[in-house]
């Protein structure tokens, strides 16, 4: 009996999460790095609270970006040092699934894993808590946009010996527009002012890249793969 | 690489692909597989290019190639629950099953990474049994078994082509089965 749509999807985000949880080191890697960088700025800038809290939105999506960032190299690189990518792209069930399911699977580790813990570097950073909700939800929207161009970067690089140079190169200058508009709503939620407009723009770059990047990035696979 | 390759294989046949490193041999079973699409020439499944139906073709293709493809993080039971479960729907007594006629049945709750090559081979014979496939593609599945294991992977060849199955098979040795064995010399 074939197996669906659906429950290939879910079995592919049960094998990565499986493999993220067998190493433990590549989960908390970026929530450390994220953690350890925003909590190093306040201790060496040794600036008063409102001096913080203006740079406090800047400090939290570079921090933010550059973790997702550390982890997106190995999205498809393991599966294609070991030949389980072949496997993956010769099981029926049309590599553009594949490419779904792991990207979903990447956001949850590390996006959502970075989002789960943006109040505690709020905190740290003197981001007041009717602010937490604005920050959580930008930082969720910019974190998945952020996997799905990294899918497309990591689909292009996985066949060169440093692609994680080339990967931040090409990721990097993308995710200008995500920097700008996640800090420009963290920082109008500080201030008490609307976020809408930067919630929408961010909103509507992860729709564009969700509808369009699993396309890209299977195409990039696919060079990759011949 | 290959130029002038034209080959038909049909149910109940095996083709044995040899020729010197370098002639092509790995390329010739990916082009078979559709992971490489040929330059010129196209590669055809019941009378239809695989292009066309992509998911038809690998719905009943096992591929193996020269690496294991197994995750080490994994154990050998769910490295085969994670690839063959995207083919077809399967119990945990059929994977069980498929490593006991692989002789791996005891590495199954075993992570891949502490096998030896040998069992990681068997691990990956047991996944295109599992896989229950018509075509099989193998790329070297004698390298780093003992005799006991050149001689199992021999009895499934011999089983999968007796009953209607077909095989392309890459192997520098010799392949003694008493089933129909075409043989293809790829040179430089």
């Amino acid at each position: 009996m074939t197996v669906g749509a659906w429950d290939a999807f879910f079995l592919v985000v049960h094998r990565e999460l499986c493999l993220s949880f067998r190493r433990p080191e590549q989960l908390f890697q970026p929530l450390v790095f994220f953690l350890i960088v925003t909590t190093l700025f306040p201790l060496g800038l040794s600036l008063q609270l409102s001096a913080l809290r203006d740079i406090a939105p800047g400090v939290l999506w570079v921090a933010a970006l550059l973790a997702s960032l550390l982890s997106l190299d190995s999205l498809f690189k393991s599966d294609a040092d070991d030949g389980t990518l072949e496997q993956l792209a010769l099981s029926g069930q049309g590599l553009t699934l594949i490419v779904v399911a792991k990207t979903c699977s990447h956001w949850l580790v590390t996006g959502l894993a970075l989002v789960v813990v943006s109040p505690i570097v709020g905190t740290a950073l003197g981001i007041p808590t009717h602010a937490f909700a604005t920050m959580m939800l930008s930082l969720a929207l910019g974190t998945l946009t952020l996997s799905w161009l990294g899918a497309i970067g990591a689909g292009l690089t996985i066949g060169l010996r440093r692609g994680n140079v080339l990967l931040s190169l090409i990721v990097l200058p993308l995710a200008t527009p995500l920097l700008i508009f996640g800090a420009a709503a963290t920082d109008r939620a500080i201030s008490g002012t609307s976020t809408a407009g930067a919630i929408y723009f961010l909103a509507a770059l992860c729709v564009f890249t969700c509808t369009l990047a699993p396309w890209a990035a299977t195409a990039a696979l696919r060079i990759t793969l011949e | 690489m290959l130029q002038g390759v034209s080959i038909e294989v049909h149910p109940r046949e095996l083709l044995h692909v040899s020729g010197p490193n370098g002639t092509g041999k790995t390329t010739l079973l990916r082009v078979m597989s559709g992971l490489l699409r040929p330059e010129q020439g196209s590669v055809t499944w019941r009378g239809q290019s695989i292009v066309q139906q992509r998911t038809e073709y690998q719905a009943v293709l096992a591929y193996a190639a020269h690496e294991p493809a197994l995750k080490g993080d994994l154990t050998a039971l769910e490295n085969l629950h994670f690839s063959v479960g995207l083919k077809r729907r399967t119990s945990a007594a059929e994977l069980h099953a498929a490593l006991e006629r692989a002789g791996v049945a005891a590495c199954a709750e075993l992570p891949a990474r502490v096998l030896s090559a040998g069992q990681r081979r068997r691990v990956s014979l047991a996944r295109v049994l599992a896989m229950q496939a018509s075509v099989w593609l193998l790329d070297e599945p004698y390298a780093n078994l003992d005799a006991a294991g050149s001689e199992l992977v021999s009895e499934l060849l011999q089983a999968h082509v007796e009953q209607g199955g077909l095989a392309l098979v890459v192997a520098h040795r010799d392949l003694a089965l008493h089933c129909q064995v075409r043989r293809l010399e790829l040179n430089s």
